[in-house]
């Protein structure tokens, strides 16, 4: 943020000139490496990808990527015209819808207790609550097959103490996308509790005593002093679980393949299926029409967060 | 009084809700040492009757999970010092250093830094292949050895460092690549070891690109192999599955609680995983 360009600089000034030309040649040096890396992997590939997404790229035409034919918005049309696709795109949207939440309220909730003068143990809670996070998908998500085992599994085992008969969870359509949820929501808090417990410093708790002294509730300080404080990290946090949860695919994956009769299909996994039938250009348009969705929302978030 | 009391109650709601957090870690490592028929035992038991290793030696002896174990272990090493050597040098030119490009290079790192692997994984399939590195392991780590996210975070501490160590340096003659190498970077380690810790972690849990390269089980990596033997003949075979979770998560959960200080201050600053 606090630099001015200096190539045009050097000419005008010749005693700084040679320092300026050797401080450009040992910039360019250390960029160099990184630049060649990401362009070749990272940002070509950005650019190949919404070009294949306008082809007929399929997987025979992987050795000459540029010998295709153009075919406009055709992939688009077909995907959102897909019966399965869309099924796909409302499954991850009510995986958002209320997955993003939930995982938001638990990790203020755990923040907020853990910054209400917790000292013995804070750390143990604070890393426990946090090591859900660091795990690889693929093997919570073997363990919460297991767990939700409907006869010897241990959730419908406790369940099974109070009285109650539960369900098949990942067998049945009406509970299987809700356990995929509840695992991602598991998985999730403690990113939000850490970014919580950070915001939680900037709160001035004088407020709140003087607020307390003039008989506020608990629930109204958190309401009026707190959570207004804390509002650029909520939207922060919002936005970033929203990115990740608009692109789940290991849970559906490992767990249940996308079914049952296609209920925890994600869109991702929808992209990636058709990907291995070798539809690329197809799977590509998928591919951005995930990508538009996760500029949209990320914008809408932004602007009516910022009202007010 | 009241105080102490409404204190006490915390305590207990924390302590079960920690134990519900982590009850499926224990429950995979219980379960690890349990035989196929204790596992689908109703009601289930807690403690195993007769633990034995004997889902690892299944594990290693009739599927290869030393040689994912392997695969893993190289992939995130190189992806990870890379990472720490490229994205420190870029990070740290974007931060002092005046060069042509510079705001482009910046442009196009922050750009980059939204857009999901999802986007770019069928291009660089097709690119790997072309460079006659399908399924191998150099595919499984070149597109990832230059990530945005570490020359944002290399990029952020530079700045906060005095810009009169370089002046400093200038003046006692030091050439410019000799003031990042002997003065910027040995004083960069929180920052590397935050990067460090969280490129690693990335790149061992990684799943989407790993399954779509690694066509035989010679490159397979840890979630991989696991994913496949869940999804395949063995789907339900739990003492195996559950040992196999255990040798993806432990090593990481053994990382993580060493240095979960870096971790979670580096969520802290950046709040990117």
């Amino acid at each position: 943020m606090t630099t001015e360009v200096a190539p045009a600089a050097t000419e005008q000034r010749p005693r700084a000139g040679r320092r300026n030309s050797s401080e450009a040649r040992a910039g360019l040096l250390l960029a160099l490496p990184f630049v060649v890396l990401f362009s070749v992997f990272t940002l070509w590939p950005v650019l190949q990808s919404m070009f294949m997404s306008f082809t007929d790229t399929r997987i025979t035409d992987i050795r000459t990527p540029f010998q295709v034919n153009f075919v406009g918005f055709e992939n688009y049309a077909k995907a959102l015209g897909d019966p399965v696709f869309r099924r796909a795109a409302l499954n991850t949207g009510v995986f958002v819808v209320v997955g993003v939440p939930l995982t938001l309220a638990c990790g203020l909730a755990a923040a907020v207790a853990l910054n209400k003068g917790i000292t013995k143990f804070r750390s143990v809670f604070r890393v426990g609550f946090y090591t859900p996070v660091i795990t690889s998908i693929v093997a919570v998500a073997v363990v919460w097959r297991f767990l939700l085992q409907p006869d010897s599994g241990l959730v419908n085992t406790v369940l099974g103490w109070v009285g109650i008969d539960g369900p098949n969870w990942l067998g049945d359509t009406r509970t299987s996308l809700l356990s995929l949820i509840a695992m991602a929501v598991w998985r999730n808090f403690g990113t939000g509790m850490i970014i919580f417990l950070a915001g939680l410093q900037a709160v001035p708790w004088n407020l709140h005593e003087a607020a307390s002294i003039d008989g506020a509730s608990a629930w109204q300080r958190f309401w009026y002093i707190t959570l207004p404080i804390l509002r650029p990290t909520v939207l922060f946090v919002m936005v970033t679980t929203t990115i990740g949860y608009l692109q789940f695919f290991e849970e559906p994956f490992v767990m249940t393949q996308g079914g049952p009769l296609n209920s925890t299909l994600s869109a991702s996994m929808y992209t990636y299926q058709q990907f291995g039938f070798g539809n690329y250009g197809l799977a590509g348009s998928m591919a951005y029409l995930t990508f538009l969705a996760i500029l949209l929302v990320t914008l809408v978030q932004f602007r009516v967060t910022r009202e007010k | 009084m009241n105080q102490s009391r409404s204190m006490a109650v915390l305590y207990v709601i924390l302590s079960i809700l920690l134990l519900i957090v982590i009850m499926p870690f224990i429950w995979m490592l219980l379960g690890s040492l349990k035989s196929q028929g204790e596992l689908l035992q109703v009601p289930p038991t807690f403690l195993p009757e007769a633990p034995s290793w004997d889902n690892f030696a299944r594990l290693f002896q009739r599927l290869d999970f030393g040689r994912y174990f392997l695969n893993s272990t190289v992939v995130a090493v190189v992806v990870t010092v890379a990472n720490l050597v490229f994205c420190s040098m870029l990070g740290y030119a974007l931060a002092h250093l005046n060069f042509p490009g510079k705001k482009i290079i910046f442009g196009a790192v922050l750009g980059t830094l939204m857009i999901p692997g999802l986007v770019t994984f069928i291009p660089q399939f097709v690119l790997v292949v072309n460079m006659g590195l399908g399924n191998t392991l150099p595919a499984l780590f070149l597109p990832f050895l230059a990530g945005p996210f570490g020359v944002f975070l290399m990029r952020q501490f530079f700045l906060g460092m005095p810009r009169d160590l370089l002046e400093a340096g200038r003046l006692d003659g030091a050439s410019e690549l000799g003031i990042f190498f002997r003065l910027f970077l040995p004083l960069a380690g929180p920052a590397l070891a935050t990067l460090g810790i969280l490129t690693f972690l990335s790149s061992w849990n990684n799943f989407l690109w790993p399954l779509v390269v690694a066509s035989t089980e010679d490159t397979y990596t840890l979630p991989v192999a696991l994913a496949l033997v869940s999804t395949g003949q063995n789907q339900t075979d739990y003492g195996l599955l559950l040992a196999g979770a255990c040798v993806v998560v432990l090593p990481i959960l053994l990382v993580f609680l060493f240095f979960q200080r870096y971790f979670i201050e580096g969520i802290a600053t950046t709040g990117i995983k």
